[in-house]
């Protein structure tokens, strides 16, 4: 266990630069950079903005889908921006790794979205704003099979879908 | 699909005048499987007799097939032609059993077949005790469309297995369906396959624009119900095998999923997710109606019914960890029956209603492994980095899964165990695989 802790941990100082990359050279398919300093959208007010500064996504702890701190303040700042843009809807795709049955992992990403969604919604954003959907661990975003890539693929990601700047 | 008929030659035998032998009623010719094996039972299968042209091509075809339905069951050992002392060019010969018995074959099959002008098979075989020198059990013969060889193979070795395990049902004349899975690990594309047990005669019923999860069988495996994102969630699925015509089963609002029949095939059970708590619900299919079978924030899913209807086995995180509980058909309260260490998943009641199968999480390594349905006597058949989704055999004997390797390049495979834990064996199909679902002996 030891051994393998400090193996993942390796893994991930080493990855680090790559691990923004997509082996596949596919986009994650909400276009989902996490500010990698390129094309960051200058308009406050753009889909980019909100994916690459404000932040689109909330990690989680193994089998967990309550909020960490980190979580709550990405979080926040989703609240703001949908506060502002009032015409944007949003959709929450919960996500689990691949350490749990399907049917489970289908429940509980469906859990971690519901979360993201609660949250928002006792920040003032309307509650029919939000729809959440869940993918278990059908859709990792991070292939390989260590906490480095587990930790991103326990996720729920805000999808805008609506609105004048989509 | 025709549909084969099934005639008992007894008359046919009778004229034949074999007479039994008088020991072989006292010790029949059995292996026990219950025991646990040390040895599997070895047999002869000489190539069966093509008694007329249009028959020669499928004469190799069925011996194969009946040869490796039995040795693929672990329980049997063949002992190849090129050691046959006899060769059988007349099914009405009489059988030379010192020559048998001088390779040690301790069963022997003979079969012919035939095919008429109409495209119409007849395949009979016999069974004998080489050492008691005589017949188990009757001459069989089945008639079908020459397209419908493989199940009459299948047929074939069935009967073979139930005489010489004494077990009720045997397991080859049966069909699997299974997800599909192509493409890089992030991006897979799944599809809904159906095949023999023995990974022939694949055929894939959706194509991979959406995601489809975890298929079942309706009892007489003309339906599947299945979980598709189809319409942009996930939602449960009824197909019907034949004309591939699908609809989903519960249009309100909210995302369902784990879906299985009842054994009477009126009821689904399966998971309703609604504002991020997951419930187990029953929906009957012809009615359009459902009904909450249990209320509480944990994740209930995973349902599967006991053979008699009555009681529903479900895993549940209620208490904290992911653990399986059993209840009655109706919902109410449940009782848990999972208390090893680890989270346990997917429980499948077995078909005999003895045993239940689940996938255990331990340790960072996933199980497959079979419990008694009160949870005591828990036995882990398999393990590796991702075991999950067990499926039985129509007999309760064999236990099927999927086996996921880890890694960028990590990829499903379907595999088989005895439920002694023995013979696993891998399922070859022809792209990657999971989520295999068993349907019964095929009517």
């Amino acid at each position: 266990m030891n051994f393998k802790k400090t193996g993942a941990i390796i893994a991930c100082l080493l990855a680090l630069s790559a691990c923004g990359d997509n082996p596949f050279g596919r986009q994650d398919q909400n276009g989902g950079g996490t500010g990698t300093g390129v094309n960051i959208a200058s308009n406050p007010s753009s889909v980019a903005y909100f994916q690459q500064t404000v932040g689109d996504r909330v990690l989680f702890v193994v089998n967990q889908s309550s909020l960490t701190s980190e979580g709550i303040e990405t979080l926040n700042g989703q609240a703001n921006w949908l506060l502002q843009y009032t015409e944007n809807t949003v959709t929450i795709e919960g996500h689990a790794d691949e350490q749990g049955t399907r049917e489970y992992n289908l429940a509980l990403g469906a859990r971690r979205a519901s979360a993201v969604q609660n949250y928002l919604v006792s920040r003032g954003v309307a509650d029919n704003r939000i729809k959440t959907i869940t993918f278990g661990k059908e859709r990792p975003i991070e292939i390989c099979s260590e906490e480095s890539c587990w930790s991103r693929n326990r996720r729920a990601v805000t999808v805008v879908v609506g609105g004048l700047n989509s | 699909m025709t549909r084969i008929t099934k005639i008992l030659c007894m008359a046919w035998m009778m004229a034949l005048g074999l007479v039994l032998a008088a020991n072989a009623q006292n010790k029949p010719l059995r292996i026990e499987i219950t025991e646990g094996i040390i040895e599997p039972l070895p047999f002869a299968a000489p190539l069966f007799v093509a008694e007329n042209a249009a028959a020669q091509e499928y004469a190799a075809k069925l011996t194969q097939v009946v040869t490796a339905d039995l040795v693929g069951s672990g329980l049997f050992r063949e002992i190849p032609a090129a050691a046959h002392i006899s060769k059988v060019s007349n099914f009405n010969a009489p059988v030379q059993f010192s020559e048998w018995k001088a390779i040690n074959a301790q069963a022997l099959i003979t079969g012919a077949v035939s095919v008429t002008s109409d495209n119409r098979m007849v395949v009979k075989f016999r069974l004998f005790d080489v050492v008691a020198q005589a017949p188990l059990g009757k001459g069989l013969q089945f008639v079908a469309s020459t397209d419908s060889w493989r199940r009459m193979s299948h047929k074939v070795a069935d009967a073979v297995y139930v005489r010489l395990t004494g077990e009720p049902s045997g397991y080859f004349d049966s069909r699997v369906v299974y997800i599909a899975e192509e493409g890089p690990k992030n991006a897979r594309k799944k599809r809904l396959a159906l095949m023999d047990y023995d990974g022939a005669n694949v055929r894939y019923l959706t194509n991979s624009n959406d995601i489809v999860l975890a298929p079942r069988f309706s009892p007489n495996a003309r339906e599947i119900i299945y979980t598709s994102y189809e319409t942009g969630e996930p939602r449960v699925f009824l197909m019907n095998v034949d004309t591939l015509s699908r609809r989903v089963l519960d249009s309100e609002p909210g995302m369902t999923f784990a879906p299985r029949f009842s054994p009477d095939g009126r009821y689904v059970v399966m998971s309703l997710t609604n504002r991020g708590n997951t419930d187990i619900y029953r929906f009957d299919v012809a009615r359009g109606s459902k009904t909450r079978l249990t209320n509480s924030p944990a994740i209930e899913t995973a349902p599967s019914y006991s053979p008699d209807g009555n009681q529903i086995v479900f895993e549940s995180d209620r208490g904290g960890g992911q653990q399986l509980y059993v209840m009655s058909a109706n919902g109410g309260s449940a009782k848990r029956i999972s208390f090893g260490s680890g989270s346990y998943g997917t429980p499948v009641w077995s078909p005999r209603g003895d045993m239940i199968a689940f996938t255990k999480i331990t340790k960072g390594r996933f199980h497959i492994g079979v419990m008694r349905v009160d949870g005591s006597q828990e036995k882990l058949l398999a393990g590796s980095f991702l075991d999950e989704g067990p499926t039985w055999s129509p007999n309760g004997r064999v236990i099927m899964f999927f086996r996921e390797t880890p890694g960028a390049n990590g990829a499903p495979s379907l595999f088989s165990v005895d439920v002694t834990g023995r013979n696993l064996r891998k399922i070859n199909t022809p792209t990657f695989a999971s989520d295999p679902a068993w349907s019964r002996l095929l009517e």
